[in-house]
């Protein structure tokens, strides 16, 4: 006799990482997704969640986030690598295929990677989304890269 | 020579503007005046984007929020003066002015100050060498007048302003030594700090800025941990090499034109200082002078847009350019979005404290029958 529940496999692809730790009053990710997959529970000062069902990835809720607290996290890009979006507004601009290191959430670097593309409509008013390849092991660690101008 | 008009409001920054667009809406006629040579206030120096919901302009830079707004109140027929000083508020509803080096006088039935507010100072030993300077006044030079005040910056305060600020200097391709704050936690919204920390610039808690020395300048700061009643602990001192210190400590409602118009103030140290009691739709213990944004006490852009609408709508109404019905209608729609702006772990605060001024608007005027 089959088996009546069904065992959702795990979501591969892109996925949207909310880093939103915060109750401040502020919504633009929830109407900027297209497939409604950001919400709230009650007012727009509570936490946002995420319908991993819902979201596609797109990355428009990185560029979005007035607190660049949205991430994308694609952890089966290949074997070994996956890629991780983030919101970029500084000068120059990586540029795809440029060598860059991958730092963490205290700017510490943490590994090498390649820039894998650079997305910047002008609808995103001047912030680009970019994507770096790096090792898939550090997926939930690195949130940006080094841009020399810290400490 | 003498000007005449329905409305006069001393600020073109985003409280100011807000009212001024409100009551040109209602058919009122009105002149903005701002000592500064553009308008806009702080929100041509925002290039950040804004919290809040769509209808607070939620997710747009304060600089584009800012452009639309006055390019909003050209086509309502707002007159708007530039470069003119108010420096003074007499009986009678009278302004003197500056423009172009002659003193002119205004009348208007009705006034709103909207002057916004100044930062506050830190005293230590060097904090009068060049370098040292209010995070707001290294924003100007960096998002108006496009000149870097520094090229290794170390800020006090982890406010918003110092937050965003900094995170702006390194925009502008300075490098940030550190923010220094006296409480053991981040003042401003994480998100904002987070930013700062994903570029390696480390957060100094429960510390405070000791010594600013050079020769001639700024070229490096001392600071050193705190303790209790936020005494500098002996040893923990640490040399920070910088050209630059910004100071975030906090802002101070700009009340002198209030207290010229011996409006009835409150201290009120968590928004800032002193500030003119109003009541809940920002009119002040006089009943032609009207109060919005920072001078009735520190928020943010958008609540001070959010004010200066109240404001506006309660004027028009006060001038019979709106019904008291409509007038209802528009206040109630405002005060919902106001609302809004000040809730959660920040915004409580806020929210208490605005409701104590207008407490303290009804005692006083209890007092006065």
């Amino acid at each position: 006799m089959a088996c009546k529940t069904e065992i959702k496999e795990k979501k591969r692809g892109p996925l949207a990482v909310i880093e939103c730790t915060e109750d401040i009053p502020c919504n633009p990710c929830t109407t900027c997704c297209a497939q409604k997959a950001i919400t709230f529970e009650g007012s727009i000062n509570s936490l946002p969640k995420l319908d991993e069902d819902k979201c596609t990835g797109c990355g428009i809720c990185v560029a979005r986030c007035p607190g660049m607290a949205i991430f994308v996290v694609d952890r089966e890009y290949s074997e070994t690598e996956c890629l991780v979006s983030f919101p970029h507004e500084f000068l120059p601009m990586p540029q795809a295929g440029e060598e860059i290191v991958a730092s963490d959430r205290q700017g510490k670097p943490v590994c090498a990677g390649t820039v894998h593309r650079v997305v910047r409509p002008e609808s995103f008013d001047g912030t680009a989304v970019v994507t770096i390849k790096i090792p898939k092991e550090y997926a939930d660690q690195v949130r940006g890269i080094r841009t020399e101008r810290g400490v | 020579m003498t000007y005449q008009t329905q409305v006069a409001i001393i600020g073109a920054g985003p409280a100011g503007l807000s009212a001024a667009l409100e009551v040109a809406k209602q058919g009122g006629k009105v002149m903005v005046f701002d000592e500064n040579d553009r308008a806009g206030g702080q929100l041509f120096k925002q290039i950040h984007k804004f919290f809040g919901s769509g209808h607070h302009g939620a997710g747009v830079r304060g600089i584009r929020l800012g452009q639309q707004l006055l390019e909003q109140c050209i086509q309502s027929g707002v007159e708007i003066c530039l470069s003119t000083v108010v420096f003074g508020i007499f009986p009678g509803n009278e302004l003197g002015i500056v423009k172009d080096g002659r003193s002119h006088t205004v009348k208007a039935d009705k006034i709103l100050i909207a002057a916004g507010a100044g930062e506050k100072p830190l005293a230590f030993p060097g904090w009068d060498l060049p370098g040292v300077m209010g995070a707001g006044a290294a924003q100007t030079m960096v998002n108006i007048n496009r000149v870097r005040p520094g090229n290794r910056i170390l800020t006090i305060g982890s406010g918003n302003v110092g937050l965003v600020v900094s995170y702006q200097l390194l925009q502008a391709g300075a490098s940030v030594a550190g923010i220094v704050e006296g409480l053991p936690k981040i003042n401003g919204y994480a998100v904002h700090a987070n930013k700062l920390m994903r570029q390696g610039v480390p957060v100094y808690l429960s510390h405070t800025v000791i010594e600013a020395r050079g020769d001639g300048q700024v070229e490096e700061a001392v600071i050193a941990e705190v303790g209790p009643g936020f005494v500098p602990i002996e040893g923990t001192e640490q040399t920070l090499s910088v050209d630059t210190i910004c100071l975030a400590v906090g802002l101070t409602p700009s009340v002198e034109l209030p207290r010229m118009a011996e409006l009835a103030m409150v201290h009120l140290p968590k928004m800032g200082g002193y500030i003119p009691l109003h009541d809940s739709h920002m009119r002040s213990s006089n009943p032609d002078i009207y109060v919005a944004g920072d001078v009735a006490g520190i928020e943010e852009a958008s609540t001070a847009m959010e004010e200066g609408k109240l404001a506006g709508v309660s004027m028009a109404e006060a001038l019979g350019l709106v019904s008291a019905q409509r007038a209802r209608e528009l206040a109630g729609e405002i005060e919902e979005r106001i609302g809004e702006l000040r809730i959660g772990s920040h915004g409580d605060a806020r929210r208490m404290a605005k409701e104590e001024i207008v407490r303290g608007y009804e005692a006083w005027l209890a007092k006065q029958k």
